[in-house]
């Protein structure tokens, strides 16, 4: 999960080692110009994201902007500090420009960041004697702020130190861990479903993982990992998928019956391929799911069906037996070029 | 032979009496594991499936002589239950929950490297279907009749993508020895590499299938592994060539959000190091029966 820039710099303040500015009256025609409008960056892709809150601060003047990153590392399964003397660029950039100025502390999980590591970082970053000891207030404070609200990332970029000898954050970026959220209310509430695509959002209500794409030609899979690999097949096919679309384990008519609802509300869907691979659960039942899900639905695509494993002769025959126009496959590679060809037919009808 | 796991094996399930518990613990015994027991605190002196279940991992040890445990505890429970297990010198914990924090993970794994290596605990999961050596025994949730007992070993990430390629392989005629499925999470007990270095060791195994997904740097470590250290064929895939930048596709480990993270690149490398990679997800069983047909070729064609 992300959260706002002014979120993330509000959480942060909590942990010590940042002032918030007082405002100024001054800013109230260009807010007013920003919201409501749809802003593109780097981060937004390219579609954008609504503009609904400003963030309003005084400017400061800057002496130097530094960067401070903390990242949960993947390959080291510890928690990195990064740090490099010049902020503001993306520190990708920095990795590939200069890799030898990157400054790196990790930390031992058993005991936590220490003093000493955050104040190798502040002498390493250059500071002058008189900011080293803020410098480490605010770097051990980002590294609690990482620790008790369970986030993956949180970057202070730029940290800068002001003319006036203060060192502030002045943009803070945080992500935090989905799986974590349960013992994270005060993260979990900061959630913006604004800014988030409604079908993903309730899809997430009902417990199914979605993601919207650009192609024409819904998925419901059970399994992340099976949804990936149906999702590649399609594009091997020639088609491009709608959706991602893990529905779980157990793939009960209810969900069925949702996922249908969420991947047909994509009003690009040209087509659907649904692909379980039935382990614990049997295929007559997730056959029997389908069928009732769309009858409900009175499904205005063409629908391609692939079950595979326990009980898979019994399923098949009830999406036979049911007199709905629902196309079957043995095989991943079938059910790919099923549906890529029914899409192609529909296109052309 | 076979890995990890084989029909003598003392397996204990943590969470026994729950309904996963009981569901998959029927499974297993079904399958043929040793299931000796169970753990759920609170209902110690009871017995569940004509099982005995204990208050405590150290008790069940003590009573029953266990050495791996089957975790199925919820996911705020979870690091706990791993950790129990370690400190009751249970050697094999295999996890399937999914949904445990990362920075819980981070904590595990450290915990485990308090112990010396001759009693240290090897971790498998979470977030993943878990363990089956093929006709022996299974710590998991995998329908065990898919898969048929032969020559290749399996490591996955995926548990339904493990599924696909038994099946496939299956219709083809290869079995396998043991399939592991590591998960999908950010952090996990054991990567490609420590499952990898187990297959290279097992005289029944000759060839092995790897099926990554995008996020992480585990399948480049893996195919650095393959390069220098396995004689033994190996094939990959990868799943996720069309998933997009920066979106979690399911498992919290699945997301591209560095450079190397994406299908493409991590293909790519595994080729660059010598694996086989299946052009599809629905030619992982006919990639494998190459594989296989090329190393008997291979074995005639040795000069002596």
């Amino acid at each position: 999960m992300d959260i706002h820039e002014y979120q993330a710099k509000e959480l942060l303040a909590g942990f010590g080692g940042i002032k918030d500015c007082a405002s100024d009256a001054e800013v109230r025609q260009g807010a007013k110009d920003l919201l409501g409008k749809t802003l593109v960056t780097d981060q937004t892709g390219p579609e954008g994201l609504p503009v609904h809150r400003v963030l309003i601060e005084q400017a400061v003047p800057v002496d130097r902007e530094l960067y401070v990153g903390l990242v949960l590392d993947r390959k080291r399964e510890r928690i990195v500090v990064v740090a490099h003397p010049h902020g503001g660029i993306e520190i990708e950039e920095i990795a590939q420009r200069e890799p030898e100025a990157i400054l790196r502390e990790v930390v031992e999980p058993a005991v936590g960041m220490q003093p000493f590591q955050a104040r190798e970082l502040a002498f390493g970053l250059g500071l002058p004697g008189a900011q080293v000891s803020q410098a480490i207030a605010v770097i051990l404070g980002a590294y609690r702020a990482f620790r008790e609200l369970d986030a993956t990332m949180v970057e202070m970029n730029p940290l800068v130190l002001t003319k006036d000898g203060q060192m502030l954050v002045l943009d803070a970026k945080m992500s935090f861990d989905d799986n974590a959220l349960f013992r994270r209310p005060n993260v979990a509430e900061l959630r913006d479903y604004a800014q988030e695509d409604p079908r993903e959002a309730e899809a997430a209500e009902h417990g199914l993982s979605y993601v919207a794409l650009d192609g024409d030609i819904g998925c419901i899979i059970n399994g992340a990992g099976l949804a990936m690999a149906t999702m590649d097949m399609i594009k091997h096919a020639g088609g491009e998928p709608a959706n991602f679309l893990d529905i779980g384990g157990g793939a009960s008519p209810d969900r069925v019956a949702v996922a249908f609802r969420i991947v047909l509300s994509d009003t690009k869907v040209r087509a659907i391929l649904v692909n379980v691979f039935a382990g614990i659960n049997r295929c007559d039942w997730v056959a029997e799911g389908v069928v009732q899900a769309v009858r409900d639905v009175q499904m205005p695509v063409p629908l391609v069906v692939r079950l595979a494993g326990t009980n898979v002769e019994e399923g098949r025959r009830i999406l036979r037996d049911s007199g709905l126009p629902i196309l079957t496959a043995e095989t991943l590679a079938e059910a790919a070029e099923r549906v890529v060809a029914a899409r192609n037919a529909a296109r052309a009808a | 032979m076979s890995i990890l796991l084989d029909e003598r094996t003392r397996v204990i399930i943590q969470g026994f009496t729950g309904d996963k518990g009981t569901f998959h613990a029927k499974e297993m015994i079904a399958y043929g594991t040793n299931v000796v027991g169970g753990v759920t605190p609170g209902k110690g002196e009871t017995t569940h499936l004509g099982k005995p279940v204990f208050n405590t991992v150290k008790e069940a040890v003590a009573a029953t002589g266990a050495t791996a445990s089957l975790i199925l505890v919820p996911a705020p429970f979870c690091a706990d239950a791993i950790m129990e297990a370690a400190d009751a010198g249970i050697r094999l914990v295999v996890t399937i929950t999914d949904g445990v924090p990362a920075q819980d993970m981070m904590t595990v794994k450290r915990y485990l490297w308090r112990y010396p290596k001759e009693r240290r605990t090897r971790m498998v999961g979470p977030n993943g279907a878990g363990v089956i050596s093929v006709g022996k025994a299974m710590m998991g949730i995998m329908p065990g009749h898919i898969y048929v007992p032969g020559p290749v070993g399996v490591v996955t990430r995926s548990g339904t993508l493990g599924y696909e390629a038994a099946a496939q392989m299956a219709a083809l005629g290869i079995g396998q020895t043991t399939s592991v499925g590591i998960g999908g999470d950010p952090i996990n007990g054991s990567s490609f590499v420590d499952i990898l270095a187990l297959f290279e060791q097992d005289p029944e195994t000759d060839a092995v299938m790897i099926i990554g997904e995008i996020g992480g740097p585990q399948e480049a470590d893996a195919a650095m592994f393959v390069k220098e250290h396995m004689t033994k064929p190996v094939i990959g895939y990868v799943a996720g060539f069309t998933a997009p930048k920066g979106r979690r596709m399911g498992h919290a480990g699945a997301i591209i959000s560095a450079f190397g993270d994406t299908a493409a690149e991590k293909a790519e490398i595994m080729r660059s190091a010598g694996l086989v990679v299946a052009p599809s997800p629905s030619e992982l069983g006919s990639t494998m029966a190459e594989a296989l047909a090329r190393k008997r070729s291979r074995r005639v064609m040795v000069p002596r």
